[in-house]
């Protein structure tokens, strides 16, 4: 019973993850929310390198509070696939 | 010398904290221009002990503390000679970055560095000198030299494992993944964690707190706490020098440097 409700309370979807992402990019990458899509490659929309890729990774494991090893997202460049990613953690 | 500025960094002396700022584009990485400005400082060491209570070191790049070693520089110099010439300057260099962190890791000056976005290989192993790790929220730790065949040279792994488990040298190591200052923190690395933007500002205020105790003491204290592992820093070298000369370390060095894409931090 507890658990159920935590778990309604508390775990994201999907959906909720990848906002949160692309809230999160637009605002630090300087990129109107409007033009992020889920299946878009964040390094062509962002316009940003591996250094700023890191970045990316670190703002997003503070904003969710998960540890995410940067080996599960090499030859990840889609948001929604960051955010299964993500998801995964939680 | 109170003050120096050369190609890669520059120092100054107030208020009894000696402030190191690592400035070299594009990350602070760490090749021969910026090996004479640390032997340099090493060199002005004794000068700035007899002045000064406590030393930070920081970077001015934005994109954080130091990338590592130069590894476009190195890939140049090895094509321009012969494998036995490489090998040799390479091992060189690694006696020459030793002496100096070794310098830097035994001062009597109450050291630390103040991190914030990469923080690898080289640039990590610097930071292992100090004896204290201010983190910025946003820094970021790596040993990736396994990603190119190699283990870290610039004694990466004696100084870690002075300083944390096991356990977690070898996740470091051995996965060649970065951490972030939460888990740098909870792993007993870094030893404060500061808001984006704020770890120089919360490195002074640890710096002036440094400067109010006997020097004599705080350099006995730290004498008996943080021992040189001069044994496994050889052993380093000579480990380096050994996979250095193989066949997988030129491909992992040559992948790099021709990525031209957004990837080469990357795993």
């Amino acid at each position: 019973m507890a658990d159920g409700y935590f778990d309604a309370k508390l775990m994201k979807t999907l959906e909720q993850t990848t906002d949160e992402i692309l809230n999160l990019a637009a605002a630090h990458f300087k990129v109107p929310r409007a033009n992020l899509q889920p299946n878009d490659d964040f390094f062509k929309k962002l316009g940003i390198d591996s250094l700023q890729a890191l970045e990316l990774l670190t703002r997003l494991e503070n904003h969710f509070g998960v540890e995410l090893p940067d080996y599960e997202i090499a030859g990840v460049s889609d948001f929604r696939t960051l955010a299964t990613r993500i998801q995964a953690r939680l | 010398m109170n003050e120096y500025k050369g190609k890669s960094l520059c120092w100054h002396v107030a208020d009894g904290v000696v402030e190191l700022a690592l400035d070299r584009a594009p990350a602070n990485e760490i090749g021969l221009a910026m090996l004479d400005d640390l032997e340099r400082f090493a060199a002005a060491l004794p000068e700035l002990e007899s002045k000064a209570s406590a030393l930070i070191l920081y970077s001015k790049r934005s994109a954080g503390f130091s990338a590592g070693a130069d590894l476009r520089e190195l890939y140049t110099l090895v094509q321009q000679t012969d494998a036995a010439s490489a090998a040799k300057g390479v091992r060189e260099f690694l006696e020459r970055i030793h002496t100096v962190l070794n310098r830097i890791d035994m001062s009597s000056l109450t050291t630390m560095a103040a991190v914030h976005g990469v923080c690898f290989g080289g640039g990590f192993e610097l930071v292992l000198a100090c004896d204290l790790i201010i983190a910025d929220k946003m820094a970021r730790f790596c040993f990736p030299e396994l990603r190119l065949g190699l283990i870290p040279g610039f004694g990466g792994i004696p100084r870690l494992k002075r300083d944390i488990g096991n356990g977690v040298v070898r996740d470091l190591l051995l996965t060649g993944r970065s951490i972030n200052a939460t888990k740098a923190l909870a792993v007993g690395l870094a030893s404060q964690v500061a808001a984006e933007g704020e770890a120089l500002r919360v490195a002074r205020a640890t710096a002036a707190q440094v400067t109010k105790f006997d020097r004599a003491t705080a350099a006995a204290a730290k004498r008996f706490i943080k021992p040189l592992p001069a044994e496994e820093l050889r052993r380093e070298i000579d480990i380096f020098c050994q996979l250095f000369v193989k066949p997988a370390v030129m491909q992992g060095l040559r992948k790099f440097v021709e990525d031209t894409g957004a990837h080469p931090y990357l795993p």
